[in-house]
């Protein structure tokens, strides 16, 4: 029997209908349209459908869609400031720390929790934050600098 | 399948006992939906214990500390006690996965999952940890050591729920360590595990040891031995040899797509030792 | 400047500089749309039934019950395929590992599919399908697959490349064979001699997009279809040829590509969803999980390669030989072909030969990853060389100097190079600081070359000038990794406007003609030269445009820095026009401007590089941790230099991942264990270091800029670096890829109880 489920994503109330045995990760895509959020394992192991949740980053293929109830859910859909783009977004374009893309999202979900409770990580730091993202184009490099320069910039602003 | 969130403790194990079919409890879900997404498992009835208020917290009592079942591994790390008493309890947890699934999973869900080489098992053996079971009949009390009674399986029966995680009270000069070898630097299962749990005397002597072993057998194991090697006198070369050699004699390992039972064995010694100095510098000991 | 002119130190404006990529907005808010983003209306939920078996014939399928089920619309098996008429060989594999007819050949090979209204309708479909199998003895190893009594895989496998051609089936799917001189010769004159086998273990391309499409295909023979790939006009001929459809009525798209690496150039279920669709005559959109990437996409093969080489003491190495076995899955493939080239193809020798066995296993199908089979051969020759020079006490980087090919050489595999870059990558390899820097405890540095051939091949593009002056290139090779932006900088060169007056679009398959896949690092180069044909086509019309608006002679008009300059007798009475001036004037000089490009290109130019690693081994445990690496390649010119180095970084990283830790791991029962991230283990955040680079240009003569390839061969020297960096940290030479903790810690031990 399906369920119908209330959930604040990026801030709007959203009501949709899922399966009980629904991922909120399929929920959010085939629900609720937010297909910024991927699929790559569905087993917590990519880190590709990164999403907070009541402010914890969580792999949505690993939650429930019902249990999302009540919950707040941040995507990367929510993450600009209207035209203004977030500077983890606009430091992730600035050092090409993106090739293919796909597994964007998911990094940019997971380094902005790391910057709102560690403004100012080291270079080991976020490596260890975003071990569970995966990108297989990079090599991470950039994707690290880009982390590094928008904590950075945040931290001046 | 029906999803029920029950909010209280009660409801659950009345919603356990009476559903039909495969029943499954749901706390982080971090192995839960992977089975699921596997078809390994199709549940019937899935009951989500997160909104159960007592199992949300993490509660310093006199006797130390209750861990409910619903709480995260990242709220473990988040809680400056907690990780001031048992350091090495605390870093078995965050070492589960990712920060991802550090927002999901918990140490309930980790023993009942009962697998071999789950990182927060031998931590909390180490520890003295006792499992809080509620169920039709009542509460009982379970040693973590006599919690997993083979790969998969539990001393759980039908009805029953963990509703938190008991440790001891830290007593002074005692500390704890949990090391793990994986072969990348994260988001691995641990190929061979080891946590050492120590409590000094004076001069740094040591009045008893607990250590235990995960993904060496077919549970994670508590090495008795260890206390008789490691008691009674300061942490030594000699000692420490000993202590490898009675961890890799207990060893019971298997070959498998993680790990040989030679490179098992070896390790599950070289890591006792490591953890051990670890242990032993945090209680105050000078090596 | 003629159509054809190639590159003279030419002083570039645009190319070489580091613009924020043109797609990049839509990437970073989840705008844009990858394989599984997109859905048609009226669209179905694709599904595939695949064996458990690792063998085994297939007895009998029953999908009756699955065809009853309410919701169900389609399902499919091989008798669908029609394959008559079909006399292609390998189209014909592709269909049979699409969907396995008589044998699955592995754990994972698909036997039957559905489309239904829902994807649990379509799973419980699924389980009604019965498939009657008798399990075969299987072979997963590429050496038993050799020996004799091994089960054999294909009855009809009679070795290719063999004369006169054997009478008696066997698991040799193909023989190649490459090299010159008299390598006995060769090695008598040697002082050293050495001989070894190496093995690695079976890797994939681990993109993290699955495979994904929605195809639709209605009963007038027409149709579309949506897909992640790395080569959508590929993609179409082979649909339309297996479906039996005109290729023009078949419109594919490519969508953005979460990854490909060669994994992507080959089909797994687009005809299963065209065929679906066309049963059900409704779309149906088809998506693998990642258990379905590992066990039925297509890896790279495993293999077994056995080396000699002999050097004198002064260090000249006389001669060279290899025989490289590959498994290339259950069907013949071309790769241990490309390992018998690439293998020696670094250096300069009298004496070379080297033999390349196709091997058929119960594996799936063998496909590229990044330079297919040269990280192999490269590990077991890499790896011999610093052997070699250790046994003659000379350093590693000046045996290889000493060796190395140079304009001139006549390669292993038979062309003479042109100019080319291994020696420049070594010269800067021997001078980098990496190469002094201090080592602490237990750490040992390694480095190793690699070579690819990059391919060129047929591409096509149409540049269109807009009313306002701005321009539209239309390229037909896909974007992964920054291709819109390389192409917007070779245009804005060539026509002299800004970068951001132009826009790059993928075609789809009907509005173009064909182009060849995005491999083979071909993209920036094929597509480029195509690109600027059409640039200078469009500007060929714009001074014809000028000329009239002047009342000129058409020789008398100039073209420099986007502008048209009036010359000869009366150029000091008009002023330079701009693209914009002539764009608006198009609609009384002619119509609108463009230039329309179709070529094959030649002379794609092979590539080389250099890499120097750091690797510390903890001596207790086995386990390696990745301190410090440098990459040093040559790029040619290079379009824009940080998706370059983005190129060479990644290309290193999956490399480190191939020699430390991933691998296909199978059971006795033939199944694979460990299809997903979690046991496949692809290298995290927290695993790597920053990664140097260091690109050098040294010009592709055969291309207008001077551009090469530069994607591909990163990935080959990493496995010898880092087997070369252990075996410096440890005293231990590792021949087995990859070099888990468990076999270093078990190679340390052996070496101590032989002390």
């Amino acid at each position: 029997m399906s369920v119908l489920v209330n959930s604040t994503i990026n801030g709007d109330q959203y009501e949709f209908v899922c399966e009980p045995d629904e991922t909120l990760l399929d929920a959010l895509r085939d629900r609720v349209g937010m297909t910024g959020v991927k699929e790559g394992c569905g087993t917590g192991d990519c880190g590709a459908c990164s999403i907070t949740l009541d402010g914890a980053l969580v792999c949505s293929c690993l939650v429930l869609g019902a249990e999302a109830e009540g919950r707040k859910i941040e995507t990367v859909e929510g993450m600009s400031d209207g035209d203004k783009l977030h500077p983890l977004q606009t430091k992730f374009l600035e050092h090409a720390a993106l090739q293919c893309g796909v597994c964007t999202p998911g990094f940019l979900i997971a380094a902005k929790a790391l910057l709102e409770k560690n403004p100012d990580p080291s270079e080991e730091q976020v490596r260890y934050a975003l071990a569970g993202n995966l990108c297989r184009c990079t090599g991470y490099d950039k994707i690290v600098r880009a982390v590094l320069a928008a904590a950075k910039q945040m931290r001046k602003a | 399948m029906q999803y029920l969130a029950p909010e209280k403790t009660a409801d659950a194990v009345k919603l356990l006992a009476k559903s039909k079919g495969q029943v499954h409890l749901l706390a982080g879900g971090s192995d839960l939906l992977v089975r699921m997404k596997g078809g390994y498992i199709e549940p019937d009835v899935i009951i989500d214990i997160k909104r159960i208020k007592p199992m949300q917290d993490i509660k310093k009592t006199a006797t130390g500390f209750n861990i409910g079942a619903a709480v995260s591994c990242a709220q473990m790390g988040d809680h400056k006690a907690l990780r001031r008493a048992w350091p090495g309890v605390v870093e078995a947890a965050n070492l589960i996965g990712s920060d991802q699934i550090q927002g999901r999973c918990t140490v309930a869900g980790n023993l009942c999952n009962a697998s071999p080489a789950a990182d927060s098992v031998p931590a909390l053996i180490a520890a003295k940890a006792v499992a809080i079971v509620k169920g039709p009949k009542g509460t009982r009390r379970v040693p973590v050591e006599n919690f997993a009674t083979a790969p998969g399986k539990t001393c759980l029966k039908k009805g029953e729920i963990v509703e938190s995680i008991q440790l001891p009270k830290r007593a002074a000069k005692m500390a704890d360590a949990y090391l793990r070898f994986i072969p990348r630097t994260e988001m691995d299962i641990a190929v061979v595990s080891a946590a050492v749990n120590l409590t000094l005397g004076p001069r740094g002597v040591i009045t008893a040891a607990r250590v235990a072993l995960g993904a060496v057998a077919p549970t994670a194991i508590l090495i008795p031995e260890a206390n008789k090697i490691l008691k009674g006198d300061k942490l030594t070369e000699e000692s420490l040899e000993s202590l490898a050699e009675v961890c890799s004699a207990a060893c019971k390992p298997i070959n498998d797509k993680r790990g040989t039972i030679d490179f098992r064995t070896h390790v599950a010694g070289v890591l006792a030792t490591r953890a051990a100095r670890l242990a032993y510098t945090r209680a105050g000991g000078k090596l | 400047m003629g159509i054809d002119t190639p590159m003279k130190d030419r002083v570039f404006k645009s190319v070489g500089t580091r613009p924020t990529r043109p797609d990049g907005i839509d990437k970073v808010t989840g705008r844009a749309r990858y394989g599984a983003d997109f859905n048609m209306p009226g669209q179905l939920h694709g599904s595939i039934l695949r064996s458990p078996h690792a063998h085994a014939s297939i007895k009998s399928i029953d999908t009756t019950k699955a065809e009853k089920l309410k919701g169900v619309k389609a399902v499919v098996t091989s008798k669908d395929f029609k394959t008559k008429g079909i006399t292609d060989p390998d189209l014909l594999d592709i269909i049979d590992n699409c969907m396995a007819s008589k044998t699955a050949y592995y754990d994972g090979h698909a036997v039957a599919a559905v489309a239904a209204v829902d994807a649990k309708t379509a799973r419980a479909a699924l389980k009604l399908i019965k498939v009657v199998y008798k399990k075969l003895k299987h072979v997963t190893d590429v050496d038993e697959a050799m020996s004799p009594g091994a089960p054999l895989i294909n009855k009809k496998c009679f070795t290719q490349g063999v004369e006169p051609a054997p009478t008696k089936a066997s698991n040799i799917a193909v023989r190649s064979e490459f090299g010159h001189g008299n390598v006995s010769e060769g090695f008598q004159q040697a002082d050293i001699v050495i001989k070894r086998t190496y093995k690695t273990g079976q890797s994939h391309q681990g993109y993290i997009e699955p495979h994904a499409c929605v195809a639709s295909i209605s009963p007038d023979g027409s149709g579309e279809m949506w897909v992640c790939t790395q080569g959508h006009f590929v993609f179409r001929q082979q649909c339309a040829e297996i479906l039996g459809l005109d290729a023009a009525k078949l419109r594919v798209t490519s969508s953005e590509i979460g990854g490909g690496f060669g994994g992507k150039t080959h089909l797994w279920l687009e005809p299963v969803a065209l065929l679906l669709s066309r049963k059900a005559n409704r779309p149906v959109k088809l998506v693998m999980s990642r258990e379905d990437v590992f066990r039925a996409s297509g890896p790279t093969s495993t293999t077994s390669i056995d080396v000699k080489m002999g050097v004198t003491k002064d260090g000249v190495i006389t001669a060279a030989e290899a025989e490289l076995r590959y498994a290339s899955g259950p069907y013949a493939g071309a790769w241990a072909s490309y390992g018998a080239m690439t293998s020696f193809a670094c250096y300069d020798l009298k004496n070379v030969k080297t033999v390349g066995l196709d091997i058929l296993v119960n594996r799936p199908k063998t496909t590229a990853y990044r330079a297919p089979s040269a990280p192999m051969a490269a590990f077991a020759v890499e790896s011999m060389i610093d052997e070699l020079a250790d046994r003659i006490d000379m350093d590693a980087i000046d045996l290889r100097i000493k060796n190395a090919a140079k304009e001139g050489t006549r390669s292993s595999y038979g062309p003479v190079y042109g100019p080319i870059g291994i020696g420049a990558t070594l010269d800067a390899a021997k001078k980098h600081p990496h190469m002094k820097a201090p080592l602490g405890p237990n750490q040992g540095r390694g480095m190793a070359c690699g070579f690819w051939f990059n391919f060129g091949g047929q591409s096509c593009t149409d540049l269109n000038i807009s009313p306002d002056g701005t321009a539209t290139l239309t390229f037909g090779t896909i974007d992964v990794g920054g291709a819109r932006a390389s192409m917007s900088l070779v245009v804005a060169e060539e026509l002299g406007i800004p970068y951001d007056k132009v826009k790059a679009v993928i075609a789809d398959t009907g509005s173009l003609g064909h182009n060849e896949m995005t491999d083979g690092s071909r993209g920036t180069f094929a597509s480029s030269m195509s690109a600027i044909r059409s640039c200078r086509l469009a500007i060929d019309d714009m001074r014809q445009r000028a000329a009239t608006m002047w009342d000129i002679d058409l020789d008398d008009v100039t073209w420099e820095n986007g502008h048209a300059h009036a010359g000869g007798s009366s150029g000091s009475n008009h002023a330079p026009l701009s693209i914009a001036d002539i764009a608006a004037r198009a609609h009384k000089t002619g119509g609108p401007i463009a230039g329309h490009a179709q070529i094959v290109a030649d002379g794609a130019g092979v590539s080389f590089a250099t890499h120097i690693c750091d690797i510390e081994v903890d001596p207790d445990t086995g386990q390696t941790r990745v301190v410090r690496y440098t990459v040093i390649q040559d790029a040619g010119k290079a379009v824009h230099p940080t998706y370059v180095e983005g190129q060479f970084q990644g290309g290193a990283a999956q490399g480190i991942g191939w020699a430390l830790n991933e691998e296909y791991i199978y059971g006795k029962d033939g199944r694979l264990e460990n299809p997903g991230f979690l046991d496949y283990r692809i290298p995290v955040c927290s695993d790597l270091p920053m990664i140097d680079t260091q690109i050098l240009e040294i010009p592709n003569p055969n291309h207008p800029y001077g551009i090469r390839g530069v994607g591909e061969t990163s990935i080959v020297p990493p496995l010898a670096a880092i087997g070369n960096a252990v075996s410096n940290a440890t005293h231990v030479r590792m021949t087995q890829v990859p070099m888990s903790a468990p076999r270093i810690l078990s190679a340390i031990h052996a070496n101590k109880d032989s002390d």
